[in-house]
């Protein structure tokens, strides 16, 4: 062996391979740090800050002031630190690897994009500012808006809704105006089992009875079956294109002129942008109103990261009844803000206000910068990209895992595979569970519900064919396991920080409030 | 007393006038653990195939339906406080209402056990 005076052996001979995994005294695993609850940290007793003790003045509450500790736990700044940040360890973030969730497009956010969002002109403005301190926000909504609408083919857009399924709101709400105003009250709303869940979830929330329309063996909305349904008390249909299994509608135009005609309004579920802007204009298949994730479509953080924003754009038959507030350009080339007191004859028929303010800006000019930073012909190459990303998936897995539309054609921007031919008690949880141990984030299972343990990947374009490789090899990997019965794999995840979990008890017993333990044994 | 059952997965058990529904063995085992049973009020009424009750596992939530139209006379209040009964007695303890039959002719159209057993199979 080679040795230094001092002792240290420098050979890797030296290490004893008879014990890969010994337990540690601290319960630490090297740089990965155990962490308690933050209560579990700090006593709430104690402070982490000095402050000069003071006189306790005499209360003027009338004997209605609080008698106990609020019980914040009192850690230092440094304790704090640590505690977030060792968290922060425990995640798992676009920014550290593929994040493969079906529907949710979690594409890289580019760091040009925050650049501009940092830049004071954008980031120090307050919403009440006057309008003639803050035109050059103004002249950022309006253009995003202006892109939104040339991108889809739409005659408005409402830019102030806060995510998905706020923009399906609010697209239903000007369908139910638009339908008011011609006096015609409609009471049903259609929405095909391959749509997005939120959907029927947004119809009931409006007071709509939903009923669904079945899909075809290959995955897409049963034409002959929604004609069947359509009538006078047919308010809307909410359709998902590209839909939840990863498939074009291509009976879209087919679809919006037979709702048409029979009265109805074609609302679009729009999560799916990505895998067709630049190459399909909504508008043009008949679409009547669809929502935007800019968190998706057009790269501003999604998630955790947040805030969504989800602008709806509008036909020539809703554009009259958009919310307020909204940018409109002057002839003069300034820009106003047109609000409840400025809206005037021509906008009377909005439905209303659907936040305070005007949307999202902090994800306006990330999204803007996204699309100038692109321009019309990139962003036509980021659906491409996205669904050739998708298709190879696909095409890599399909001779491990079944996939159910596989044989239909090509897939769009996700590659959708069931749990069929797994070995018997295998499920799609034991590989998504694996997935964790093979560092990746799982991707969306058991849905969409039209297919048994389903598996729905979106890779985005944003990921390199290396990437890609090492996530298939993985997958692949998995499949194979649990084709072949590897009990192990039911065990999955050995490597993260909790192994698995007890869905189930968690879900009949939660336990939601930290409670000191001193007392909630006392409760017991 | 009589035992049907339908496409859906439900079984209805008719005793004069009165239906008890609940959902299938297979459906329990599709589900998983069943989490969550919300139930229908006393007094609400359905026509065939409204949704009556919602039934939520660690996989996902999915509708009851009424499988055939009439009044609801009682709920499985048990359900409430212990939604495992759906999986270890689905189709005894784990029933889900009780209906006031409005139209017993809609009967017709349901399987037997023998042809519920032989639908599942196909599945």
């Amino acid at each position: 062996m080679t040795m230094l005076k001092e002792g240290r052996p420098t050979a890797p001979a030296h290490v004893n391979k008879e014990h890969p995994d010994p337990a540690t005294a601290t319960g630490n695993r090297a740089l990965m740090l155990e962490e308690p609850l933050i209560f579990e940290i700090g006593s709430t007793e104690t402070t982490g800050v000095d402050f000069t003790p003071v006189d306790k003045p005499a209360s003027r509450l009338g004997g209605l002031e609080r008698k106990r500790s609020i019980g914040l736990p009192g850690l230092s700044e440094q304790e704090t630190v640590r505690h977030y940040t060792r968290l922060s360890r425990q995640n798992y973030a676009i920014d550290l690897g593929l994040f493969p969730l079906g529907s949710c497009t979690m594409k890289h956010n580019p760091r040009l994009n925050e650049k501009v969002a940092r830049m004071p002109g954008f980031a120090d403005i307050h919403p009440l500012a006057p309008v003639a301190t803050v035109q050059g926000a103004l002249a950022v909504i309006h253009e995003l808006a202006e892109w939104l609408k040339t991108l889809t083919g739409m005659a408005a857009v409402a830019m102030s809704p806060k995510a998905g399924a706020h923009g399906e709101l609010c697209g239903l709400l000007a369908i139910r105006a638009a339908l008011e105003a011609r006096g015609d009250a409609r009471s049903v709303i259609l929405v095909p089992e391959s749509a997005h869940g939120t959907n029927p979830a947004t119809a009931a929330f409006c007071g709509y009875k939903v009923e669904d329309i079945p899909a075809t063996p290959d995955g897409r909305v049963d034409l002959a079956a929604l004609k069947a349904r359509l009538g006078p008390d047919v308010a809307a249909v909410m359709i998902t294109n590209p839909n939840t299994c990863g498939l074009f509608e291509r009976d879209m135009k087919a679809i919006s002129d037979a709702v048409h005609a029979a009265g109805a309004l074609v609302y679009c579920d729009g999560a799916n942008f990505n895998a067709i802007v630049g190459r399909v204009r909504p508008g043009d298949l008949g679409v009547d109103a669809m929502h935007i994730n800019l968190h998706k479509t057009f790269s501003t953080p999604h998630g955790g990261g947040g805030p969504g924003s989800g602008p709806v754009v509008l036909s020539e038959a809703l554009a009259p009844y958009a919310p307020l507030p909204f940018v409109e350009k002057l002839a003069d080339g300034s820009f106003a803000l047109v609000e409840e007191e400025t809206a005037g004859e021509h906008h009377a028929g909005s439905f209303g206000r659907m936040v305070a303010f005007h949307g999202q800006m902090g994800m306006f000019t990330r999204a803007l910068t996204y699309i100038l930073s692109h321009g019309a012909d990139g962003l036509r190459q980021v659906s491409g990209d996205a669904v050739l990303n998708a298709n190879y998936i696909l095409r890599s897995l399909d001779s491990v895992l079944d996939a159910p539309f596989g044989g239909s054609g090509p897939c769009m921007h996700e590659a959708l595979f069931s749990d069929k031919g797994l070995a018997e008690g295998f499920t799609t949880l034991d590989i998504a569970k694996g997935l964790i141990d093979e560092g990746f984030h799982p991707m969306t299972m058991y849905f969409p519900l039209v297919v048994h343990g389903a598996m729905l990947i979106e890779p985005t374009e944003t990921e390199s064919k290396a990437a890609l490789d090492q996530f298939i090899m993985a997958l692949r990997s998995l499949a194979e396991r649990a084709k072949a019965g590897d009990e192990a794999l039911k065990g999955a995840p050995y490597h993260a920080p909790r192994r698995r979990l007890d869905e189930t008890l968690a879900a009949r017993k939660p336990v939601l409030v930290w409670i000191e333990e001193a007392l909630a044994e006392a409760a017991e | 007393m009589s035992r049907y059952f339908t496409d859906e997965h439900e079984w209805i058990d008719v005793e004069g006038e009165i239906a008890t529904v609940g959902i299938t063995d297979y459906a329990q085992e599709q589900l998983g653990d069943i989490v969550f049973v919300e139930l229908p009020a006393e007094g609400a009424t359905f026509e065939k195939g409204d949704d009556a009750a919602v039934v939520e596992s660690v996989k996902a939530a999915s509708d009851v339906y009424a499988p055939i139209s009439g009044e609801v006379v009682e709920s499985n209040g048990a359900l409430e406080d212990e939604p495992a009964l759906v999986n270890s007695d689905p189709e005894e303890d784990g029933w889900f209402f009780k209906l006031r039959i409005t139209d017993a002719s809609e009967l017709e159209g349901l399987m037997n056990e023998k042809a519920y057993k032989a639908f599942v199979a196909g599945l």
